[in-house]
């Protein structure tokens, strides 16, 4: 029987009030991208925020956290490549939700409300719940790492990130011994998140690592960068940063994370399961079917690099996949 | 001023070569955004694919408004599409692949999308070099059947903007909506050609009518019977 994990009973909402809730958001979110940005009225069912649902929760105590102390990074997480300018990572983006071209995200990012945030946390732990941000952050210090980001579309950055590690909070919520994977969610809200609208991907966004990929101390989940809180089109207020793996797995706003037996189903596998793997290491051998990923763009370089395995963390990570085809499992 | 004339195609010339100034002026100014390849890329890119499907809307253009002063546009819009897609590859070359041949034997021979694109620079290539009027004179008949290149040139060009999309394919689409559209235009009016050319047989072989009543008229009423050989598809019964 695991130990409860460390939340006051009175901020764990009843999981089952939260899961009827959801399926209302996504009911009537669905029926608004349907309506195509007709009846404003409907559409609007979708802004609430999850938090609103806590009825039975306290009024929230804090701000979410404005980035306090942080531990600085030590070596071993300290990328020695110089950092990609703040104002280019702050308005290059990837980010559908917000627009599919690069600059759209910085654009739209004002419409994200991310005061109060809750995220909920399921399946195979000792007290599933509703969570406020703030909550689920402190008992943890924040820690800053600088890690290279290499984007599936072959370009890459360096970014000091402001977070947690990942496994220290899976710890803390005591999973049972069926969970395999962590599956991500971000938030669906089609006017808080406008290119949801479109369905230009199954939303909301789904993402998930295998239990090990999630434990590793490399993983963290991050609240900021640049010393700064993270700006909406990075993935305010809590995203995923997985620093070997493909960009698109460093999930970005995300207000459900999920303990389980199965793999997860990922937003850009069900896509286009040809291009985009469930691990998608980086990996310079085995080509995007429609791109070499051999090399890379730095932004602000001219020419391409050559593609490190595993973004440059093969010593670090690659015994995670010891004895498994990559190129099979890509 | 002539539709056609010299003023008119200087100013079409020079209307086209404004996104040339505008990508080199914000080159200058820092007003590429923080990965100026990529916008390169993509501005170079959609201009041929614009510039080349504005080519195409020449012929439509002249039919409709009767205006065949129009004409000499099409080659500049096709040379333009040609200059914006000559950047195009050159920027790939360049700044993607650094030069190594070996690389862009790679891309071509493993992913179609790049073999799609560079299929289309290889087409209008030779358009381009024989939109002379000297090359018109020379190759005479055989000019209009190499010219009919830029059909499968664009319908390529239309696959691989398509293609590089990741997941939104609406401003490919559009494109290729637009494309669909310019072709549709001359499979109706072939089509159309076709019948009224019929109908020029069909009076001429007619025992009983000598007298043409003008070629291309529209309203005749097809008795199949009346022409046996010509037409494999009688009016009113079209494959």
């Amino acid at each position: 029987m695991p130990k409860a994990p460390n939340l006051p009973e009175n901020q764990v909402t009843d999981p089952a009030l939260y899961l009827r809730r959801r399926e209302f958001l996504r009911t009537s979110a669905a029926a608004g991208a349907a309506l195509a940005a007709g009846l404003p009225a409907l559409a609007a069912c979708g802004s609430e925020n999850p938090s609103e649902a806590r009825a039975d929760a306290p009024e929230p105590k804090s701000p979410p956290p404005s980035l306090g102390p942080v531990t600085p990074a030590p070596a071993r997480f300290r990328a020695e490549d110089p950092l990609t300018p703040e104002k280019d990572a702050k308005s290059y983006n990837n980010f559908y939700e917000m627009g599919t071209g690069k600059d759209d995200p910085a654009r739209n990012a004002h419409r994200l409300r991310t005061e109060p945030w809750s995220v909920s946390l399921t399946g195979e732990i000792a007290k599933p719940g509703v969570i406020a941000l703030e909550d689920l952050l402190r008992p943890h210090p924040l820690e800053e790492r600088i890690y290279r980001l290499r984007c599936v579309e072959a370009w890459s950055m360096v970014i000091p990130w402001v977070g947690v590690p990942l496994g220290d909070i899976i710890r803390r919520l005591n999973p049972g011994s069926k969970a395999r994977y962590v599956a991500f969610e971000t938030l669906l809200d089609p006017e808080q998140l406008p290119g949801q609208k479109r369905r230009v991907l199954d939303w909301p966004y789904r993402e998930g690592l295998r239990m090990d990929e999630a434990m590793h101390p490399l993983t963290i989940l991050a609240v900021g960068m640049y010393g700064q809180s993270l700006p909406g089109q990075n993935g305010a207020p809590l995203r995923l940063v997985v620093p070997w793996k493909y960009g698109f797995k460093s999930i970005k706003s995300i207000v459900g994370i999920r303990l389980q037996a199965e793999e997860p189903v990922t937003a850009w596998n069900q896509s286009a399961p040809g291009e985009y793997g469930f691990y998608a290491n980086v990996n310079p051998e085995v080509s995007h079917p429609r791109w070499s990923q051999a090399r890379e763009r730095r932004i602000g370089d001219w020419r391409k690099r050559p593609t490190l395995p595993f973004n440059g963390y093969g010593e670090q990570v690659a015994a995670l996949y010891a004895g498994m085809d990559l190129r099979r499992n890509f | 001023m002539k539709l056609g004339g010299r003023p008119a195609r200087i100013a079409v010339a020079s209307a086209g070569l404004i996104p040339l100034a505008w990508g080199l002026f914000d080159l200058a100014t820092d007003g590429l955004g923080p990965e100026p390849v990529e916008a390169i890329t993509h501005r170079t890119g959609s201009w041929a694919l614009r510039m080349l499907l504005l080519s195409l809307s020449i012929t439509p253009l002249r039919k409709a408004l009767g205006a065949p002063g129009l004409t000499p546009h099409r080659r500049t819009f096709g040379l333009l599409a040609f200059l914006y897609a000559t950047m195009h590859f050159t920027t790939y070359l360049a700044l993607d692949l650094d030069f190594r041949l070996g690389g862009l034997a790679e891309d071509i021979r493993e992913r179609p999308f790049i073999t799609v694109g560079f299929t289309v620079w290889v087409l209008l290539a030779p358009l381009a070099l024989t939109s002379t009027r000297g090359s018109i004179r020379r190759l005479g008949k055989r000019w209009q059947v190499l010219h009919r290149a830029v059909y499968p040139a664009a319908i390529l060009a239309a696959i691989h903007f398509v293609w590089s999309a990741k997941a939104d394919l609406l401003e490919p689409g559009i494109y290729a909506g637009v494309l669909a559209v310019l072709l549709g235009i001359r499979g109706v009016n072939r089509f159309g050609q076709k019948r009224s050319n019929y109908a020029t047989i069909r009076r001429a072989r007619s025992p009983d009518e000598t007298h043409a009543q003008g070629a291309g008229g529209k309203d005749q009423e097809g008795d199949p019977q009346a022409v046996p050989t010509a037409n494999p598809y009688p009016k009113g019964k079209t494959p």
